[in-house]
Order: C-alpha cells, then sequence, then structure tokens
C-alpha cells in the first residue's frame, strides 16, 4: 500500500514538473560573455534579460513564461557553433544571439536547419544575404548604415578624402568592404586602407599611418575595446582630423573606457540610449537601475528582439516556430502595437531591419544626438 | 622621418614593459631555475588589484595604487614561491613549469569570473599631453614610460652591483651551494628575487593598463612577447633581457607601420628562431655548458 502511495506521489510529482516546463518556452541565449565580444555580448545578454523579466512578470508570452538559459561563446565562431547546437538540442521556440557576424555565419545554417528563427545582433551585410529565412536582425546591416554614414562624410563633414581603419575580422571586412563601395559611388578618395586585428592592444603604428595619410576624415571601423584603446592613443598622438564612426565608436561603452579622448567623435548610430525619444530614455533608466551601468546599442538590440518576438507570436496566436518566421517578414511593429519595440521596426524580407537611426556627436563624455535620420522605406 | 622618429618613442615605451617583465624572467631562472608561464598574467593582476581596492574599499587611485604594489608582493613574490614554487621546484622544472601554466589560467578565469570579463578603464598616472618636435609628436605618457622603466632597471642594477644583498643574490644565482657554505641565507636571497619580479610586474601593469585597458586577457600577449625578449637577449643576463625587450618594442612598432601590420605578431617568432639558429646564448647572453 505504501509502495503505491509513493508511487502515486511521485506520478504526481513528475507529472507536475512537466507540466511546468510545458508551461515555458525556451529562448536561449548564445552569446559573446568573454573574449573580445565581451562587451557586445553582455550588453546583448542584459538587455534580452531585462525584457524576459518583464515580459514574465507581466504572465509571459500567451500564458507561458520565458526561460532564457545562456552560454558563452567566448567570442569564437567554432565554440559558437557548437553552443548553438547544444542549445538546439533543447528544441527551442527562438534562438537569441550572437552578436559577432563571424560567429553568426558559422552558427545560423544550424538554427535554418532546425528551423529555428534566431534573433542577432550581427551586423556583417552577408548575413541576410544568404537566403536564410530563419535569421532576424535587430540592427542595421552594414548595406543600410554604411550609405547613411557615406552621405554624412559627403555631405555634414564636405570631406574629398578619407583614411579608413578597419578590423580584420567578419564584421570590419564586411564593414570595409561596403564603405569602400559607397565612398567609390562619391568620388570621394580612400587614401589609407589600414587594416587592424581582433583584440589589438597597441595602436601607436596604425595612428602614425593613419596621421600621415592626412586625409580630410578619419573613418574608425572596429569593434569597441579596440576602439577605446585606439581612440586613447589618437589622444596621445594629438590627432586633430576628425574621428567619424558607425556605432561602435560613439557606444556608451568606448566612452566609458576612452574618457576624454572620446570627445569630438562623431559618426551614425543605428540605436543609442540617449536617443531622443521618450521610450528609449525610459528604457535607459531601467537598465540602469536593473545593471547599474548604461547600456550600449547591444542592450537595445537585445531588448527589442525579444519584444518583437512576443508581438510577432501574440499575433500568430501560437507558439509555431515556422509561422513566427513567416510572420515576421514583412512585419512592421509601432510603440502604440508593442511598447517594447521602443521605436517603430520593419523587417524585410530577408530579416533586415529598418527604423529611425541618429547622428551622434561625443560631448563632455556624452553621447549627444544633433539629427534624427528617417526610416530608409519612409 | 618624424614619423620614424614618433613610432622609435612609441616602440621604446613599449619596448620598456617589455623589458620589465623579462627582467623577472631572468630572474626567477637565475636563481631558482623557475620558468614562470604566468608571467603575462602577474601584469594582468595589479591593475585589477588598484581597481578592486577602488571600488570595493573606495579609496583614492593613489592609495590603491599604493594597496595594489603590496599586494602584489605579497601574492605575487611571497605565495608565489611558498605556495607554488618550493612545493614543486623539488620534483623538477617541467612539473613546475605546467604548474605556472595551471596558475595563469586560474589568475585569468578568476578575474573574468570575478570581476569583470570586458576591459575596465584604469586611470594613467599622469596627464595626457603631448609636445611637437621636428614635426613628430611626441606623447609625455610614453617619454614617462621610459622615464619610469629605465629608473626601476638602473635601480635594480645599482641594487645588484653595489649593496651586500645584490652581491649575495648574484652569488645564490651563480653557485648556490658555495653561497650557502660561505653563509649567505640562499632562501631568503631567492625570496628577494621573487619579490623583485613581483614588484617589477606591478610597475609594469601601471605602466601599460592604461593604453592596453586592464582585461583578464591582458597577459597572454605580454607574457610571450616577454619570455621571447628574455631569450632573444639571453636568458642568463639581465642586460640581455633589457636589450631584448626594447628591441622587441621598436621592431613591432617599424614592422606593423612599414611592413604589415597582420605579421607583426609573428615577428618575435622570426627573430627568436633566428636568434636559436645563429646565436643560441641570446645577444647578450653567456654560452653555458651542460654535460650529461
Amino acid at each position: 500500500m505504501r509502495i503505491r502511495v509513493a508511487a502515486l506521489a511521485a506520478a504526481l510529482c513528475l507529472g507536475a514538473v512537466a507540466a511546468q516546463a510545458q508551461q515555458k518556452v525556451k529562448m536561449p541565449i548564445v552569446i559573446e560573455l568573454s573574449g573580445a565580444g565581451a562587451v557586445s555580448g553582455t550588453n546583448f545578454r542584459d538587455g534580452a534579460l531585462l525584457a524576459i523579466e518583464e515580459i514574465n512578470a507581466k504572465g509571459g508570452i500567451l500564458g507561458r513564461k520565458i526561460d532564457a538559459p545562456q552560454s558563452d561563446t567566448q567570442s569564437n565562431p567554432g565554440v559558437s557553433r557548437a553552443q548553438v547546437q547544444k542549445a538546439l538540442d533543447g528544441d527551442p521556440y527562438v534562438l537569441l544571439g550572437p552578436v559577432f557576424s563571424g560567429s553568426v555565419k558559422v552558427n545560423m545554417i544550424l538554427a535554418q536547419q532546425a528551423e529555428v528563427p534566431q534573433i542577432t545582433g550581427a551586423e556583417g551585410a552577408e548575413i541576410t544575404q544568404a537566403g536564410n529565412p530563419y535569421i532576424f536582425r535587430t540592427s542595421f546591416g552594414q548595406q543600410m548604415s554604411m550609405p547613411k554614414i557615406a552621405n554624412y562624410i559627403r555631405d555634414g563633414l564636405k570631406a574629398k578624402t578619407v583614411a579608413l581603419l578597419w578590423v580584420n575580422n567578419d564584421f570590419g571586412k564586411g564593414g570595409r568592404d561596403t564603405f569602400m563601395k559607397e565612398m567609390a559611388a562619391r568620388n570621394i578618395k580612400v587614401v589609407a586602407d589600414v587594416s587592424t586585428e581582433s583584440g589589438q592592444v597597441d595602436f601607436a603604428a596604425d595612428v602614425v599611418k593613419i596621421k600621415s595619410a592626412n586625409a580630410d576624415t578619419i573613418f574608425v571601423y572596429i569593434n569597441e575595446e579596440e576602439s577605446a584603446r585606439f581612440l586613447r592613443e589618437a589622444r596621445k598622438q594629438g590627432v586633430k582630423t576628425p574621428l567619424i564612426g558607425e556605432t561602435t565608436l560613439l557606444s556608451q561603452k568606448v566612452i566609458e573606457l576612452a574618457g576624454d579622448a572620446a570627445n569630438g567623435v562623431r559618426g551614425h548610430v543605428g540605436l543609442t540610449v540617449d536617443a531622443p525619444v521618450a521610450a528609449v530614455l525610459a528604457f535607459r533608466e531601467r537598465f540602469f537601475k536593473r545593471y547599474k551601468y548604461l547600456p550600449d546599442h547591444n542592450g537595445l538590440k537585445g531588448y527589442t528582439g525579444v519584444y518583437a518576438v512576443k508581438y510577432a507570436t501574440e499575433k500568430t496566436g501560437k507558439f509555431d516556430r515556422k509561422l513566427l518566421a513567416k510572420t515576421m517578414h514583412g512585419l512592421t511593429i509601432t510603440p502604440e502595437q508593442e511598447p517594447g519595440v521602443l521605436v517603430e521596426a520593419t523587417w524585410d524580407d530577408k530579416g533586415d531591419i529598418d527604423r529611425i537611426s541618429f547622428l551622434a556627436e561625443v560631448v563632455d563624455g556624452k553621447q549627444k544626438v544633433v539629427q534624427i535620420l528617417p526610416k530608409l522605406g519612409k | 622621418m618624424a614619423d620614424l622618429f614618433q613610432l622609435l618613442v612609441a616602440g621604446l615605451a613599449t619596448g620598456g614593459i617589455y623589458a620589465l617583465v623579462a627582467i623577472g624572467f631572468v630572474l626567477l631562472w637565475q636563481t631558482s631555475q623557475t620558468i614562470n608561464f604566468a608571467q603575462g598574467e602577474f601584469v594582468m593582476l595589479p591593475a585589477f588589484f588598484v581597481l578592486a581596492a577602488m571600488k570595493l574599499g573606495g579609496l583614492s587611485f593613489s592609495l590603491a595604487i599604493l594597496i595594489g604594489f603590496a599586494v602584489s608582493l605579497v601574492v605575487l613574490g611571497l605565495l608565489f614561491k611558498r605556495l607554488v614554487v618550493d612545493p614543486m621546484i623539488r620534483h623538477g622544472v617541467l612539473p613546475l613549469v605546467i604548474s605556472t601554466i595551471a596558475l595563469a589560467i586560474l589568475m585569468k578565469e578568476g578575474v573574468k569570473e570575478f570581476y569583470a570579463a570586458d576591459a575596465q578603464p584604469f586611470p594613467a598616472l599622469w596627464a595626457t599631453t603631448n609636445f611637437s618636435v621636428g614635426g613628430a609628436v611626441i606623447s609625455v605618457q610614453s617619454l614617462v614610460i621610459i622615464a619610469v622603466a629605465v629608473v626601476a632597471i638602473a635601480a635594480l642594477q645599482y641594487f645588484l652591483a653595489a649593496t651586500k644583498t645584490g652581491r649575495r643574490m648574484q652569488a645564490t644565482a651563480q653557485n648556490p651551494t658555495l653561497a650557502r657554505i660561505l653563509g649567505i641565507p640562499v632562501g631568503r636571497m631567492i625570496l628577494y628575487t621573487f619579490l623583485i619580479n613581483a614588484g617589477l610586474v606591478a610597475l609594469a601593469s601601471f605602466l601599460v593598463s592604461p593604453i592596453y585597458l586592464a582585461k583578464f586577457t591582458n597577459g597572454e600577449t605580454l607574457g610571450l612577447v616577454a619570455f621571447i625578449a628574455a631569450i632573444v637577449g639571453g636568458f642568463n643576463q639581465v642586460r640581455g633581457a633589457i636589450l631584448g625587450g626594447l628591441l622587441l618594442g621598436v621592431i613591432d612598432n617599424i614592422v606593423a607601420a612599414y611592413l604589415s601590420a597582420q605579421y607583426r605578431a609573428a615577428i618575435p617568432l622570426f627573430l627568436l628562431v633566428a636568434v636559436i639558429v645563429f646565436r643560441p646564448q641570446g645577444l647578450l647572453g653567456r654560452a653555458e655548458e651542460r654535460t650529461v
């Protein structure tokens, strides 16, 4: 009799655990938590977790709470592939991350084969050109952002020559190739083309090379930590030429790391918590209260990505991965429809995102938005 | 020409830091046959001692530097010798080398886990100003690094050559058995060497972290380049380590600017191979014979 009671109790417990597990929807975060991409990955992860906490506190998506196990790609494409495979083995609804283009390029095929929508913060141009119906960006691809920065160099700075400094990884190479095309289209001469290494710590020689090119402006396209080291070295060597960047160079983390050396830096930012948009500023406050640091654009990518999934899922009314991917193509979400997306965003048939963006400048250690650029589709 | 001059100054500053770290390799090897493959991480860690003192202890930067220096002497000098070297050295050089590799991993992962995985800003000891000489912009920061490295190395050389304790340390390095017979406290002399090494790496850490930013991976390249610098200069000569460090710093900058930034990391290795082939004892090293 006792055995029967015990067996019944055990069965009930198992049933309860299974039911609870079923109630949760899995959204694993596979991201750069160490290595060269730690800044980007940590911001993305924290942004996503903040959104998940908010959504879970309000009852989840369609009544199911989100479970978001995390794994570290170590900023290594090979490790990221293994971690994505491990995450996919857990039968997730959606995959969040990674941020580094090199990692996404090697692991997105796995998510595609498993028919799992993947929300990435990567900006490499070719990621959405591969015909993968399951990849979705939460920030501009380089093919969207480089024309904007090129227009600014031509019209805003009236530059005829530019010196280019880029990082020799998938993010940098994609950006460099797109930038060169945009410069050629505007008859702006690239007088120095300097490649640097991911994780590089000493920029003395690179700054000397860039300076000696005597260009009208210097365009810097490297990752956050390297951007800060470059800016410190540029300050050391007394560089006076305008330093222009695309998102990373003006990010909050770079400003924090570079200190005074970041002052005067200008450029285009796809996303920024300093944007003069009430919802974005409110997000900035919530993020700071939760994590005690100010997020960069990657924090916004993670946060808005989760809310985009929430909105699209509620629109379809069920947890169907294929249907989710199909729904997100061509989808526009306004803040009125889903406040968590913060600003209106549209995904095209390739998974590229379109939204407003900003021209900004670093003044007194703070990013100051000087102009809002409209959506490309408007 | 102005560019070359700028590169030379920047290279000497980098080389000065390599030299400080390389000297530590040589000192430990000479007195205790210790090859410390955690030497790079020894440079990484003091910066985090300082940051932790500021963040957790609420101390000012100058006070935190003093605390960081003192903690470095204890942890990277005294405790390293007592807890890692002393128990392992009796088993030979190889187990000790493996232990220091393990220690390096432990230190990196420890900082990543308990402090931060991303880079942290580290205040500069001086203002980042510059001045112009014949068209070349010279950074005061680089000059300060060179000056501090030169003073530290000169003080060390004076200590080793002109003080009683220094000469006892040299005697210990040359023949520990005979030194012991002559009444020199060999154990204490070896401990002094470890403390000097800890002081040198702490100094290197405070000089390099404002430029490289404080990050748990900082030791990887620094340790390797300093090790190569010590071999290139001569692993049994402090002046060899100085030459090796400065040489690598200057060559690295000039190669990156005029030849290839992509292959700059390979240059120290090419130099190492060339030295091993053509002058195995190093540029300023003494040939030593070993018999079986």
